[in-house]
């Protein structure tokens, strides 16, 4: 299982967080992973950056996450992460 | 730059500094007995008859800083060597009485306490007198004047009266800890219990500030604040508030958004709602109509569902509130609300903390604070709720014709609960705040002025978010 947080404070707020949270029930969506994946929520991680927002997932912190980056970051930290819990 | 509104507000803070400074540095219980001395030094009185007396009561001051009698459940205190025992003449016919000839003010007596003496001057027969001030209305030369002590005429809920031996008394079954009389009161006699000793306690202690800390603090800031510290920027607020050792701010007027959705649903479920925002209100409707306590409100208040909402999803958080309020400071105490606030801090006890770290918040640079939307930030005045559930209906496709009454003041929410009582209200939605004008007319703010109104506005179209769905769609 995959615990998936994205920073809404301030910060993030303002650089798009909502626009990461959609991207992200979307892709959690269209690749059929909704059992694996528990995405949240969470108010400062205290990774303020200059670019983009900031995701935990599991123990590991990811910053400067943006729209044009999301695939990357998706493809990469969630879904094969899942793919090898799964294994 | 003029921080407070009165002198008795600044005395106040100045006992909270001092007493803050000592707490920081773990040197309070030694140096405890030094404050009075300090801040009234030398031999010549400047505020009593003498300086120990000042000296006294600024000891009492310090207690109350320090949390006040334990004892005592009530947030508000009354110091009694501080009252003046100001006179209480009532209704009293003054010189400008020209004995003239309409004798409006007898007529419109329905005691029939107005006698004439062979001048016709008028005289008021205190035994017949029910205090109901008609006569001071009618006299065209306003010649009839009441004559109430400050905090009785402040405390619009008749919690106060004398004691025997002439000081202020509250009676805790009445009074809805609005903190009116704290403000009002000329001698700074009365007081609310201060819990900054136990927050600065929490953020000694927390990751910030103690190497191996395993919490994180968080500041739940009421949105009142842009009225507030107005010789700073609220960024700067912000920035000061993470020096002191929070590690983030987060806006009440998130919770205020999720509050307005969660309301406008239950409001249309039950056909009649009164809010639960204000502490104050709520209490009010519980200790003086107990039968309308089925229409409050089920939700908690935006400050309580904040902080569960913090709680939820970070391990280790704790919770300060600050705001304008000292019922919030009752508010916490309430078993449901307990395990989600920490403790609750005031808008004079933050300038008192600023300054125990000698922090000029004005020359700091800007963090930001963006998590609401326009409608939560304007929570903070009267009206503010009524148009944040008006929007969250419509957001959400509620098919419901709201119908508000817009209660300004305890005053106004005691006439509309009066009507509702006996079935003649003619509305569907009670917004009820306590202090006039909203939380930004609150006893814990710095300052109060028409400009307050304005401010909180301006605040709130700077909000990112536009409407109060796009706030709250990144919580689930």
């Amino acid at each position: 299982m995959l615990f998936v947080q994205v920073c809404v404070g301030s910060s993030c707020h303002l650089k798009g967080s909502s626009d990461i949270v959609e991207l992200l029930e979307k892709a959690v969506a269209e690749h059929h992973i909704d059992d694996e994946v528990v995405l949240s929520g969470s108010f400062c991680i205290g990774k303020c950056n200059r670019v983009g927002v900031t995701v935990q997932v599991n123990d590991d912190v990811y910053v400067g996450i943006t729209r044009d980056n999301f695939r990357e970051f998706f493809t990469k930290n969630i879904l094969e992460e899942v793919e090898s819990e799964g294994k | 730059m003029r921080k407070f509104d009165t002198k008795v507000q600044h005395l106040k803070y100045k006992v909270l500094r001092e007493v803050a400074r000592l707490a920081w540095e773990d040197k309070l219980l030694e140096n405890i007995m030094d404050i009075p001395a300090k801040l009234a030094p030398g031999k010549e009185a400047t505020m009593r008859c003498c300086v120990y007396k000042e000296r006294a009561i600024l000891g009492e001051r310090v207690k109350i800083a320090m949390g006040g009698d334990k004892d005592n459940p009530n947030i508000i205190e009354v110091i009694d060597i501080a009252c003046d025992e100001c006179p209480v003449g009532g209704y009293e016919v003054t010189n400008a009485c020209r004995g003239c000839l309409a004798h409006r003010c007898e007529d419109v007596c329905r005691f029939g306490a107005i006698t004439f003496d062979h001048n016709h001057v008028a005289h008021i027969d205190k035994s017949k007198c029910k205090e109901c001030g008609a006569c001071a209305k009618v006299c065209p030369y306003t010649a009839i004047v009441g004559r109430k002590r400050p905090c009785q005429n402040a405390c619009k809920v008749k919690a106060i009266s004398m004691n025997d031996d002439k000081a202020a008394k509250i009676d805790n079954s009445k009074c809805i800890q609005c903190g009116a009389c704290v403000y009002q009161c000329p001698f700074g006699a009365i007081m609310d219990k201060s819990f900054m000793v136990n927050a600065i306690d929490i953020l000694k202690k927390s990751e910030r500030n103690t190497r191996g800390g395993s919490y994180k603090v968080y500041a739940v800031v009421a949105p009142s604040i842009s009225s507030q510290f107005s010789y700073a920027k609220l960024g700067q607020v912000v920035t000061g508030l993470k020096m002191l050792g929070f590690h983030d701010v987060i806006e009440a007027a998130l919770g205020a958004d999720m509050v307005a959705m969660a309301e406008a649903k239950e409001l249309s479920e039950k056909g009649l709602l009164t809010s639960s925002c204000c502490p104050a209100f709520v209490r009010y409707i519980k200790s003086a109509f107990p039968k309308l306590v089925e229409h409050i409100s089920h939700n908690m208040s935006p400050m309580a569902v904040l902080a569960k909402y913090i709680k939820e999803t970070t391990p280790n958080a704790k919770v300060i509130f600050i705001g304008p309020c000292t019922a919030k400071k009752a508010e916490a105490q309430l078993e449901e609300v307990k395990p989600y606030v920490d403790t609750v801090l005031t808008f004079e006890e933050l300038q008192a903390l600023f300054d125990s770290r000698d922090l000029d918040i004005s020359s700091l640079e800007e963090g930001v604070l963006d998590n609401a939307s326009y409608f939560g930030r304007i929570f903070a005045r009267s009206g503010g709720l009524t148009d944040a559930a008006a929007q969250a209906m419509k957001e959400q496709n509620i098919d419901f014709e709201i119908k508000p009454v817009v209660c300004d003041g305890i005053e106004a929410c005691r006439m509309a609960l009066l009507k509702l009582n006996k079935g003649i209200l003619d509305g569907n939605f009670i917004e009820g705040m306590a202090c006039i004008g909203g939380c930004i007319g609150g006893a814990g703010c710095l300052t109060h002025g028409e400009k307050s109104k304005a401010d909180v506005d301006k605040y709130g179209r700077e909000a990112f978010e536009k409407t109060i769905g796009d706030a709250v769609s990144i919580l689930k």
